[in-house]
């Protein structure tokens, strides 16, 4: 069989082999401090969902020297999750970041295992003292969106692909109704529910049902903007992003802006507190004023006036002199949701079931 | 109006990849293999249409690619289940899941990436039709190739000698081997054919409908497939409506959403769903006895 000169050197190169594993491993071993772990639903390339969150991760790697990343791509949500965190907490995690909303409970359930790796959760509606949720209020930026798409749109049509109508989508394209119609009101949105958050078939199908409609600006609500986003611009027609701050690249000409997630600074901020022993559980609801939530550059095709208006709108906001849902408001089927002087706050947008005047679609 | 035009485009759109992946399910189990990773081998070839589009530019090679890689991993459960003979319930569902890993493996670098896909090509006249002009005759290569294909594989089982072995292995292996076919090849043969039928599938879905690639993209279109094989009761021209009804259920249900009718979207997402059923429910009947009388079975030589 095998003779002896061989094994020997078999040995030799298994013990070398070892040896060199052991010692290559780890190069940085000395100066990580802080091992991150982060897990991804979908792929980090999607320019949309989850590269937001990965390239929020890179930002908080080079702003703090002492983090390790550990990231895993495409984890399906439940027992896969689990296993996943499990496994980057025994490879010595202490801060996890599930980038997921149905990853709440698998994380909340390794959590209570494990009460000294910190966990924070986006989008997440509970929390136990090790668990941290974290999420940007959306529709105020979604109403300067429709500013800039009131401004730009050529036929008052406007588009919306929506994956499920969930209530903070439903106040997303409220909110962007509200304010195309502030500068148009002939401006009408209409809505398409794809039924799941990422399937591209389906998202081309619906954008190309709502261009043949005559709608001329398409946004996006589901995991990756890129398949509405192309096929809008195929047609020669506008785009509004979500999620990614460089979606332009798929609509050089069409593109109008995006409601875009730059979690960096809040990763550091929360990779900084895990070392200085400063982490607390908390709800973190952010807005237009932080620095996780922005708005994507605007395109060639939107007008400079727009661009003002949507700067001077976005100031409004964050100094609270203007509320996105102030009334009167009525809802697409005739019913006053909003009274005159009243506001229908932002911490409340889970109870929000209807669509506003001027979209024109079913939500539930 | 509008409605139809939009309507009929997006039912030949959406009907488009389901008919190939019928075909390719057909041709398998005229042969007497069921084959239920078809969605794995879908997906294999829609990402690997991509990757090639994106790494050469040109749609044309990537769909060959798409159709060579379906062809191979179809390859490999042809190997488990008639070489190995395996369970085919259980090899397929293996292959599916093989596929999906294996297709978001394989993509997860190139997600993002921005390709042409299939160009339009209007017909000539055609397309210039009122109506119905723009909605049918304004589509990609293999839109327009797909109902031709399917009248070539009808022509291929029923109208050829070869046609004839693969549904006589299909119906009695013994028989078949006693009249001095190889089951076994001709049986290897059917999964590559339907094996490059669901590459071309999934390469229509990643090239032609959505220009872009996402993990599990078919999002249970293969399974479908599996469904209106049974639909249309075996038969490729019967495949052709079927397809259609379906991608036109598809499309009906966004359709209505974008037109703004008041109707859940819950109910509508169903839509395509119970219309199969209301189908299979009113035709019914005569499906069990229409089914290849060895389906499920390879053919085992004794002594």
């Amino acid at each position: 069989m095998i003779d002896h000169v061989t094994r020997g050197l078999g040995m030799l190169f298994v013990v070398a082999l070892a040896i060199a594993v052991g010692t290559v491993a780890d190069p940085a071993a000395a100066q990580t401090k802080l091992k991150v772990g982060i897990l991804h639903v979908g792929s980090i390339n999607d320019a949309g969902y989850n590269q937001a969150h990965a390239e929020g991760a890179q930002v908080m790697k080079k702003n703090v020297s002492e983090v390790e990343l550990i990231e895993v791509e495409n984890v399906p949500e439940g027992a896969d999750a689990e296993r996943v965190m499990e496994n980057m907490i025994k490879q010595g995690a202490r801060l996890i970041i599930p980038a997921s909303f149905g990853y709440l409970e698998p994380a909340l359930r390794v959590a209570q295992r494990y009460p000294d790796v910190k966990f924070v959760h986006p989008g997440g509606y509970k929390r136990v003292p090790n668990l941290t949720t974290y999420w940007a209020s959306t529709p105020e930026a979604f109403y300067l969106m429709g500013i800039a798409a009131g401004k730009t749109t050529k036929t008052n049509k406007l588009g919306y692909v929506v994956a499920l109508p969930i209530s903070f989508f439903l106040a997303n394209v409220n909110a962007f109704e509200l304010g195309a119609r502030s500068v148009n009101p002939k401006a009408e949105t209409r809505v398409v529910f794809t039924g799941t958050f990422l399937d591209p078939g389906k998202e081309a199908t619906a954008a190309n049902a709502l261009l043949e409609q005559g709608v001329d600006v398409l946004g996006v609500i589901v995991d990756s903007p890129i398949t509405v986003v192309q096929a809008g611009e195929k047609r020669g027609a506008y785009s509004v992003g979500y999620h990614y701050v460089g979606v332009q690249k798929f609509a050089p000409k069409g593109w109008v802006s995006g409601v875009a997630f730059t979690w960096g600074n809040l990763y550091t901020r929360f990779a900084r507190q895990v070392l200085d022993g400063t982490w607390k559980s908390e709800n973190i609801l952010g807005g237009l004023g932080d620095d996780y939530l922005t708005i994507a550059p605007f395109g060639p095709a939107v007008p400079e006036e727009a661009v003002k208006l949507v700067n001077a709108t976005r100031q409004e906001f964050v100094g609270g002199k203007r509320q996105v849902f102030q009334g009167p408001i009525r809802d697409n089927k005739g019913v006053e949701r909003v009274k005159s002087g009243e506001a229908f706050p932002l911490g409340d947008l889970r109870k929000m079931d209807w669509l506003v005047e001027g979209v024109i679609g079913q939500p539930k | 109006m509008i409605a139809l035009k939009s309507l009929l485009s997006g039912a030949i759109l959406s009907g488009t990849p389901l008919l190939y992946a019928t075909l390719a399910e057909l041709i398998a189990e005229r042969a007497g293999i069921v084959n239920l990773g078809l969605e794995g081998v879908m997906l294999v070839g829609a990402v690997t249409a991509f990757v090639a589009m994106v790494v050469t530019g040109s749609a044309a090679l990537g769909v060959v690619a798409g159709a060579l890689a379906g062809a191979a991993f179809n390859a490999i459960f042809a190997f488990l289940v008639i070489t190995r003979r395996a369970n085919q319930l259980a090899a397929g569902l293996a292959l599916l899941f093989c596929g999906v890993g294996l297709s978001a493996l394989v993509g997860s670098r190139y997600v993002g990436s921005r390709i042409a896909g299939l160009p339009e090509v209007p017909i000539p006249l055609l397309s210039t039709l009122p109506g119905v002009g723009p909605a049918m005759f304004h589509h990609d290569a293999l839109v327009y190739a797909v109902v031709p294909l399917a009248i070539a594989t009808w022509w291929g089982l029923f109208r050829t000698r070869w046609g004839l072995a693969l549904r006589a292995v299909g119906e009695n292996q013994t028989a078949a081997f006693a009249a001095g076919r190889n089951p076994h090849a001709l049986q290897y043969q059917a999964l590559v054919v339907a094996g490059l039928l669901g590459g071309i599938a999934g390469a229509d879905l990643s090239l032609g409908l959505a220009k872009t690639w996402a993990e599990w993209m078919t999002s249970g279109r293969g399974f479908i497939a599996v469904a209106l094989v049974i639909f249309s009761r075996w038969h490729p021209l019967r495949a052709i409506a079927g397809a259609l009804l379906f991608g036109g259920a598809i499309s009906l249900e966004i359709e209505l959403q974008a037109m703004g009718v008041p109707i859940s979207p819950f109910l509508l997402d169903m839509l395509p769903y119970v219309l199969s059923l209301v189908v299979l429910a009113a035709w019914g009947g005569a499906r069990r006895h229409a089914a290849p009388a060895s389906l499920g079975r390879v053919f085992q030589r004794t002594g």
